[in-house]
């Protein structure tokens, strides 16, 4: 499981209900229904993803989280979770105001666009970075609204979330210095946040 | 006309008749003392009979939803492209039945059958039907058949409206229910296009107060009009423009002819309108209109759809098409967000169509996809 993932099992509670946005082929879901029995949906727009959602039993609605969650009722979730979809979004802010809406608690994972590999190749090459977390083009790629950690941090300020927990994951290297300095050299950040 | 039946066809199927004695209380206050439904089944129920579908059909459907009646047929069953070995509803998985509704011209009893207490046909006498009261005919039939729970109650359009009013009338009895290109109830709209239709018969000249058959006669030019209206409301603007375009059958317009002009889309509605006209019986057409536009599903409780789908045990499938403006896919967010109130399981998807509202009958890739991997993942329950 990608690692953002394995972090945010720890912040969800036994039995809870869970809405996932951005749900993907339902692997989390599936996992935090095994093991934390949580009962819930997964929100998707791609039609193999949903497929794979569809085979594993799980509930999923093809629902474009840029159309807003006015089907969901006021703190009718306790966790809404949204995993590397943040950065997809027409209207981020406004999702995540749905988001808190919605759930009691929010967890929202999103790439560190302040990654010292970002910089260092929009910094030598003067192109936008591509890796193999983002492998797209700019011109063609789904994700079309970059944050980085500092950034994030705040909009959580103007917008009065409150941070319940911060914290960034990298899969292999800079696992000391990403503590230190997580701007630079978080990968992913995943951030826990209330009203 | 297949040569040879398709391996993926139920193959020869043969209708059976089922008589019921049990008087049937109506929603309408009335009650029919006896009624006989015609059906037919595919695949095999298995040992602790829990892998039975039940098939509810929309406006103009019937009992004869798979496979071939005679190697003479020139088509298959209404909904074959779904039922058979290896399809979405997959017949070596699921025992399969599809009847006529009652208030049908199929076989069923219904307003073309002769009233036992007159010995003339029920005609306009036939009683007013709900939905609810084609779910209560179907429960009897399921109980006959020897089937207590349901693993799918399944229906496009009017049939999704069925389906869903089983899942509340007879909470313990269904395990899931597929509710596919259908509404929580109809809007003015819709009810606009079934009156205009209605109207388009009963002026009819034929149409005697609907006893035609007592006169030995049809309104066949008023229902073929109230087809057309219909058939014109289940495609999209898109697909009979690439269908027929302007295209002319015969005349031009060439400066100087005086030619009669006739465009390909007039010759073929009128064509469906005429043919449709041939088979159906036009009192089974006003009577079941009407219950679609009667349905409603959260009217008793409260007009709330939710507090209507927390009675519901079943785990839902809500499949709607993205150029059906008849049963446009808002209708379908509707149910989905009323099922998500309730907190029912629901999975949802919305196919990508040019086909409007016959998209539901219709092959399809992704509906294929989603209808065959959702039933899939029951059948081992």
């Amino acid at each position: 499981m990608r690692i953002d993932l394995n972090e945010i099992q720890h912040w969800i509670k036994q039995s809870s209900r869970i809405l996932d946005l951005g749900c993907g082929d339902g692997t989390l879901l599936k996992f935090l229904i095994d093991t934390k029995h949580v009962d819930g949906y997964g929100l998707e727009i791609d039609a193999e993803q949903i497929n794979l959602c569809i085979d594993k039993g799980l509930n999923v609605i093809e629902q474009n989280l840029d159309r807003g969650l006015g089907n969901f009722a006021d703190n009718s979730f306790d966790t809404v979770l949204m995993t590397q979809a943040l950065q997809t979004l027409h209207f981020p802010h406004k999702v995540l105001d749905e988001m808190l809406r919605v759930g009691k608690e929010c967890i929202v994972t999103f790439p560190n666009f302040g990654h010292w590999k970002a910089r260092y190749h929009l910094a030598t090459h003067g192109r936008m970075p591509v890796s193999d977390l983002l492998p797209y083009e700019w011109y063609d790629t789904p994700n079309i609204h970059f944050c980085t950690f500092k950034d994030f941090e705040v909009l959580c300020r103007e917008r009065n979330y409150k941070v319940i927990n911060r914290q960034v994951v990298n899969e292999a290297s800079g696992q000391l210095l990403k503590d230190v300095m997580p701007n630079l050299f978080g990968e992913t950040a995943i951030y826990h946040l209330s009203k | 006309m297949p040569d040879v039946l398709p391996p993926d066809s139920v193959g020869i199927v043969t209708p059976q008749t089922l008589h019921f004695s049990e008087p049937l209380l109506l929603a309408c206050g009335k009650t029919l003392n006896e009624y006989q439904l015609v059906c037919e089944t595919y695949g095999q129920l298995n040992a602790n009979k829990s892998n039975a579908v039940l098939i509810c059909h929309a406006l103009s459907g019937h009992h004869h939803a798979a496979g071939y009646h005679s190697m003479s047929d020139k088509r298959p069953g209404w909904w074959d492209s779904y039922i058979g070995p290896g399809k979405p509803i997959d017949t070596n998985k699921f025992f399969v039945v599809s009847l006529n509704n009652l208030g049908g011209c199929h076989g069923s009893t219904g307003p073309s059958s002769i009233n036992p207490e007159t010995g003339k046909p029920w005609g306009p006498d036939f009683p007013k039907l709900r939905v609810r009261d084609w779910v209560h005919s179907q429960a009897r039939l399921a109980d006959k058949l020897g089937i207590n729970v349901w693993a799918a109650v399944i229906g496009g359009s009017l049939g999704g409206m069925q389906a869903m009013r089983w899942a509340l009338e007879y909470p313990e009895r269904v395990r899931h229910c597929a509710v596919i290109a259908s509404a929580l109830k109809l809007s003015a709209q819709n009810i606009a296009f079934n009156e205009t239709a209605r109207q388009a018969i009963i002026s009819d000249p034929n149409f005697l107060d609907g006893r035609y058959q007592e006169h030995n006669t049809l309104p066949r030019h008023g229902l073929g009009v109230a087809r057309m209206i219909g058939h014109i409301t289940y495609l999209s603007d898109h697909d009979m423009g690439e269908k027929f375009g302007r295209d002319l059958r015969s005349g031009s317009f060439d400066i100087g002819s005086d030619e009669e002009v006739e465009f390909q889309i007039e010759s073929y509605l009128r064509y469906q309108g005429g043919n449709f006209a041939k088979q159906f019986d036009a009192n089974s057409y006003l009577l079941i209109t009407k219950a679609l536009d009667y349905f409603d599903l959260g009217r008793e409780y409260g007009d709330d759809p939710i507090a209507a789908f927390k009675l519901a045990q079943a785990k839902f499938l809500v499949i709607s098409f993205s150029t059906d403006w008849r049963f446009a896919p808002e209708r379908s967010h509707e149910i989905v967000s009323a099922l998500i109130g309730a907190n029912k399981s629901v999975t949802y998807a919305e196919i990508e169509s040019k086909s409007g509202h016959d998209a539901f009958l219709l092959p399809d890739e992704r509906y294929q996809q989603v209808f065959g991997r959702y039933l899939a993942g029951i059948a081992t329950e």
